[in-house]
């Protein structure tokens, strides 16, 4: 038995490319399921929230601009760097939430395979949605998916990681930046994958991650005029009318998901038809 | 030679004789006709004469209606093959073309657009969804969403009173073709097309409820809104409605796709060909009398050809002819009512006070009737209300700008996206400025330009979904909570 004293990790955000203290000075306790203190996680604010919407919408049109090989590189980067620390992952899991070694090492073989699949997604979302439409005139017309813009995501209490992952990839693939907010019982898995993100040439702002309540930041993320759309996947059906009526104000497409689909990628994204007349 | 050459239009007007208006109209439920209770006048809004009494449907008659088309669904719709349902709307779009010029007449008369445009697209692309749709119905396994694609059920359709005949056919092609059954409730200023609309299903024989036709004000939309027994709604008109409608349906699991409010740019650049620019900029905000939500309201023209471009802009409109919607020579018809005359009046008005400058037509205006000369509106700043709100009428307001990316930021600068515009001969910049537009429907080097196979619907504020082609065709069908 060693007599090390483990040096713990501050559990911060991740906004903009960097881990900031939440603005408010919130913390509060993570347990383990035996109620052991294990960390103090950010109880993100309203102000978190905003600053995280200006990097999203600061990163946007590059991140939209990239082409379709490159962003599904970088999705592909992810999932390198995961599969490098899968044994912090495992450990985090197990600690947190109390589940099996066995079954930790399958959530986060899956979350790695997971990130693979939404990046061959890519370059091809696109031939799955896009059409060349047969106009009765004379003109060349098309129709394409595009990035959405800034969407919000409440991820799931658990699978922590996996439905991190589900909350964050199909989003980003489609072009648009992303503020997720993470399990609020066990959030380590989220602010350990922020340093993967940071590793991975993910541009500054394309993810940004908070911790916190979800009865308190989701109406936030509902009521807020610069975010497109909102992925409640994660929060309990009970909220969701609250929430799709807050979300009417700037029309928020506004979803939950049960499964992995290209439609979740393409439920945020919207279609633009071309017209443009044929002749000499 | 003293005299000036004149090439006056004598006028060409087009008969009434094709048509026959009842003098009261009841509801259309489960393929019958029923008397309604409360009534209101249906006016031409050119001659302000009284062409009808509609029926007012309250809650019983809703009731009634979501009943026969919940009938109709379970007995007989949901359980015929897509075959046979298809076959269907094949004979409306048929019927629909052979009572054309019967539909494009009573079209004019009740809404005040110029025949011309009825005639030539109001009911032609009507009758062209039916088509596209009548195909649809038996090939929903391919329309990508697996397969064995279901319908929502019941549909309640609320639609706008711009393009009466068209918005009915958009709405209820699509829902019919995927197996739905539906509730439609025209605008409170224009009923008759779909009444007739019901004339034409009892002609194809369609099985009763499959489509009903209620009609009545805001009322007795918000009465299908919340009808506890529609499973869909769809519903086009403005983004403050729109904003209701999403708000009401938040605690149901109903489904729904809202085609809202527009103010389109419509960006010149200065490599554009300047006339068909001209062309473009008048039938992107003059065509039905700027009552449409695609509109191209705000022109967003490069500084170093504005003047160019406004000059020979004001001579192209000088020669709009306005009038008679029945005369076959009109271009620009009656306002379509009395309330939307006061609103573009005062929309207008804030304009002037708020320092733009107004230049309109000389034109002559009818004495009865509801008319607004085509109007322009230069020194147009981002921050005024006509270049901010949609004014649903024949005004134009002119924005400028010097380099391409400040015309883009320009047009984008707007929660609606429905809609814009690009003239220009480069090609590459015009599929650069495609990207850019922060729009679902994007017109290069055209302007207003719809087809059943083309997905039509906006970003941001401007609505949820789309009509038209397969991705319309998806928000009739169960399983896809995108496109």
């Amino acid at each position: 038995m060693s007599n090390r004293i483990d040096v713990k990790k501050t559990y911060k955000l991740f906004i903009n490319g960097a881990f900031p203290r939440s603005e408010s000075g919130r913390t509060y306790e993570v347990k383990n399921a035996k109620g052991v203190f294990i960390a103090n996680p950010c109880l993100a604010s309203r102000k978190d929230l905003k600053d995280a919407v200006v990097a999203a919408r600061a990163a946007q049109h590059g991140w939209n601009k990239a082409t379709a090989y490159n962003k599904g590189q970088i999705l592909y980067r992810l999932a390198e760097m995961l599969e490098g620390r899968r044994g912090q992952f495992v450990d985090e899991i197990v600690t947190v939430t109390g589940v099996s070694k066995a079954k930790a090492e399958k959530e986060v073989t899956d979350s790695v395979d997971r990130l693979v699949w939404y990046a061959g997604w890519s370059d091809k979302i696109s031939s799955l949605s896009g059409a060349l439409n047969p106009v009765a005139g004379p003109y060349y017309n098309f129709t394409i998916p595009e990035s959405m813009g800034i969407i919000a995501a409440v991820a799931p209490e658990a699978p922590c990681l996996l439905g991190l992952i589900d909350s964050i990839a199909p989003i980003i693939v489609g072009g648009n930046t992303v503020i997720v907010l993470a399990s609020t019982k066990a959030p380590l898995s989220a602010m350990s994958f922020a340093e993967v993100i940071a590793t991975s040439d993910v541009p500054a702002g394309v993810i940004n991650i908070l911790t916190g309540k979800k009865d308190e930041i989701t109406p936030w993320m509902a009521s807020h005029m610069d975010i497109d759309g909102l992925d409640i996947s994660g929060l309990g059906a009970k909220k969701h009318a609250e929430i799709k009526s807050a979300g009417s104000e700037n029309l928020k497409r506004i979803y939950s998901f049960k499964s992995a689909d290209p439609g979740r990628i393409l439920a945020f994204m919207e279609n633009k038809t071309v017209w443009h007349p044929i002749g000499l | 030679m003293g005299e000036k050459l004149s090439f006056e239009y004598a006028p060409a007007p087009e008969s009434r004789a094709l048509v026959s208006i009842k003098p009261k109209y009841g509801h259309f439920i489960g393929g019958k006709f029923v008397a309604g209770s409360k009534h209101f006048p249906t006016i031409n809004p050119a001659t302000e004469e009284v062409l009808s009494q509609i029926a007012l449907a309250g809650k019983n008659d809703i009731d009634a209606a979501v009943k026969a088309a919940r009938k109709a669904y379970t007995t007989t719709w949901s359980k015929m093959s897509g075959k046979e349902r298809g076959k269907y709307l094949f004979r409306i779009a048929r019927i629909m073309q052979e009572r054309s010029r019967e539909f494009a007449v009573l079209e004019t008369l009740d809404n005040g657009k110029p025949i011309r445009e009825s005639r030539d697209v109001d009911v032609p692309l009507a009758a062209a969804h039916f088509f596209y749709h009548a195909g649809w119905a038996d090939k929903l396994e391919y329309a990508g969403l697996g397969t064995t694609p279901k319908a929502h059920g019941v549909a309640g359709q609320i639609i706008p009173w711009n393009f009466p005949l068209l918005m009915l056919a958009w709405k209820v092609a699509p829902a019919l073709a995927a197996g739905n059954t539906v509730v439609l409730k025209p605008a409170e200023t224009t009923s008759l097309t779909a009444l007739l609309f019901a004339e034409v299903c009892q002609q194809a024989e369609l099985p009763a409820g499959v489509v009903n036709i209620v009609t009545g004000d805001g009322s007795t939309g918000a009465l299908i809104v919340n009808h506890p027994g529609i499973d869909k709604i769809a519903f086009t008109g403005s983004t403050e409605v729109g904003k209701i409608i999403a708000r009401a349906v938040a605690p149901t699991n109903k489904s729904v796709t809202l085609e809202l409010g527009g103010k389109a740019a419509n960006i010149i650049f200065e490599d554009a060909a300047i006339d068909e620019s001209v062309e473009g900029i008048v039938n992107g905000i003059f065509f039905n009398q700027g009552h449409v939500c695609c509109a191209g309201s705000r022109l967003i023209l490069q500084e170093s050809i504005a003047d160019e471009v406004l000059e020979k802009l004001k001579n192209r409109m000088a020669k709009i002819r306005v009038g008679d919607p029945m005369d076959k020579n009109t271009d620009l018809g009656a306002i379509n009512s009395k309330e939307q005359l006061l609103k573009i009046r005062e929309l207008t008005a804030v304009g002037d006070s708020e320092g733009a400058q107004r230049w309109s037509a000389p034109c002559d205006l009818p004495g009865k009737g509801f008319w607004f000369a085509p109007t322009i509106f230069t020194g147009v700043t981002q921050a005024h209300r006509i270049a901010r709100e949609e004014i649903f009428g024949p005004v134009l307001s002119v924005l400028t700008f010097r380099t391409p990316q400040e015309g883009i930021d320009k047009a984008n600068n707007t929660p609606f996206g429905l809609s814009a515009g690009i003239w220009s001969e480069k090609g590459s910049k015009v599929l650069w400025a495609s990207q850019q537009l922060r729009a679902g429907v994007i017109w290069a080097n055209t302007f207003n330009k719809f087809d059943p196979t083309s997905p039509f619907g906006g970003y941001k504020e401007s609505g949820w979904g789309r009509e038209g082609g397969r991705h319309g065709l998806s928000a009739y069908l169960k399983g896809v909570s995108h496109e």
